[in-house]
């Protein structure tokens, strides 16, 4: 149950973003959370009802995206989706592999809804 | 891998755009804000701090982890007892309630923090960073941090170790790494505990036990050793002395 604490540090992220981008409110908040992160997802979603309640994305929607477990094997250089325990090369079987997703725990994006005044100076896009 | 460690999280970097292009050619709001920052960041940031704290000071750290009861405190007590005149220990305890193993550390002479997290089941960065406050680190050489006894939580929180060490009993199921892949799939060190027993417990196997660790593709040495027999802690404290030797060469 260390959710909470991680959904604190989450909505912590999320202001700062807001913040930065003089948003009014957050409307949604997605994550990206690989199975070897060692967090439920389930329960971060309940943290996160909870622990919103007063901040800037008190009403905010969350979502998540559950990324998957690949390993390339070091041997034949095949990449596999596999399961978290048994992380395996489908091609050949063995474990010397080199984990490309699924240790995952980030905050994706927001949604944010501005206020009307002019937007703060931002990059050109790339 | 910058998505991973929160360096993209920087204002440079955050673009306010999604997957329909730059949000400044559409007209319409909500929009969406691209981040890509590790959520625990700030936990991070403070396990850095930590790290090169103890990096000052040539201090290898080790965070010591495994379910409660597989015997943490005790191969502690016969770690420094093995390690008299070779190496200078200090402890930092982790437990949600007591003094007991603190006091049980300090019992063998050895400078020990105790940490109580109340309800809290991990140990974070700003906690052991409080702790080292209470520790004269020019005094050791190596820092236990002894995790509070949970096989799932602390695997999630960086505290500014060097190396993480798990430990599994054998009096626990030998397939424990399959169980808790996050935990066994980030420890550089397996260390099977209370080996002692294995001759009345006809359950336990340590092949299959480090079959199921070479399941999370880690590597890792898995060494048998018991808190009571200190012949089986040779290879732990060789490898203790060797880690510390990489820190201080790298510091």
């Amino acid at each position: 149950m260390h959710e909470l604490a991680v959904c604190r540090s989450l909505l912590d992220e999320v202001e700062r973003v807001a913040v930065l981008h003089g948003a009014r409110r957050v409307e949604r908040v997605l994550v990206a959370i690989g199975p070897l992160a060692g967090i439920d997802s389930g329960l971060l979603g309940r943290a996160f009802e909870v622990a919103r309640a007063g901040t800037i994305a008190a009403e905010a929607a969350f979502a998540v995206e559950t990324m998957p477990v690949v390993v390339r094997c070091a041997a034949c250089e095949v990449d596999s989706t596999v399961p978290a325990n048994a992380m395996l090369c489908a091609r050949c079987g063995d474990w010397r592999v080199e984990l490309l997703s699924g240790d995952e725990l980030l905050l994706k994006s927001v949604e944010l809804e501005l206020e009307s005044r002019p937007q703060p100076q931002r990059p050109a896009a790339a | 891998m910058c998505d991973q460690c929160g360096c993209a999280a920087t204002p440079e970097f955050v673009r306010v755009s999604d997957q329909r292009g730059p949000v400044s050619a559409r007209p319409a709001d909500p929009h969406s804000v691209q981040v890509l920052s590790g959520i625990l960041v700030a936990n991070d940031r403070q396990a850095a701090h930590n790290r090169a704290h103890l990096e000052r000071r040539g201090v290898l750290a080790i965070n010591l982890m495994s379910s409660p009861g597989s015997g943490k405190t005790s191969l502690l007590e016969s770690t420094i007892d093995a390690c008299r005149g070779r190496l200078r220990i200090g402890v930092i305890e982790g437990d949600l309630e007591t003094e007991n193993d603190a006091r049980r550390i300090r019992a063998k002479g050895v400078p020990a923090v105790q940490i109580t997290t109340g309800q809290t089941c991990h140990l974070d960065a700003a906690m052991v960073h409080d702790a080292l406050h209470a520790l004269d680190l020019s005094a050791i050489d190596v820092l236990m941090i002894e995790n509070v006894g949970n096989l799932v939580c602390p695997a999630s929180f960086d505290l500014g170790q060097h190396r993480n060490v798990a430990l599994l009993s054998v009096t626990e199921g030998d397939d424990k790494p399959a169980k808790y892949p996050t935990m066994f799939r980030g420890a550089d060190l397996v260390m099977l505990s209370k080996t002692d027993l294995l001759d009345v417990l006809d359950d336990f196997s340590p092949e299959a036990a480090e079959r199921h660790l070479r399941g999370l593709a880690n590597p890792a040495p898995l060494l048998r050793t018991s808190a009571r027999r200190a012949a089986t802690l040779v290879p732990w404290i060789d490898w203790i002395e060797h880690r510390l030797a990489e820190v201080r060469a790298a510091a």
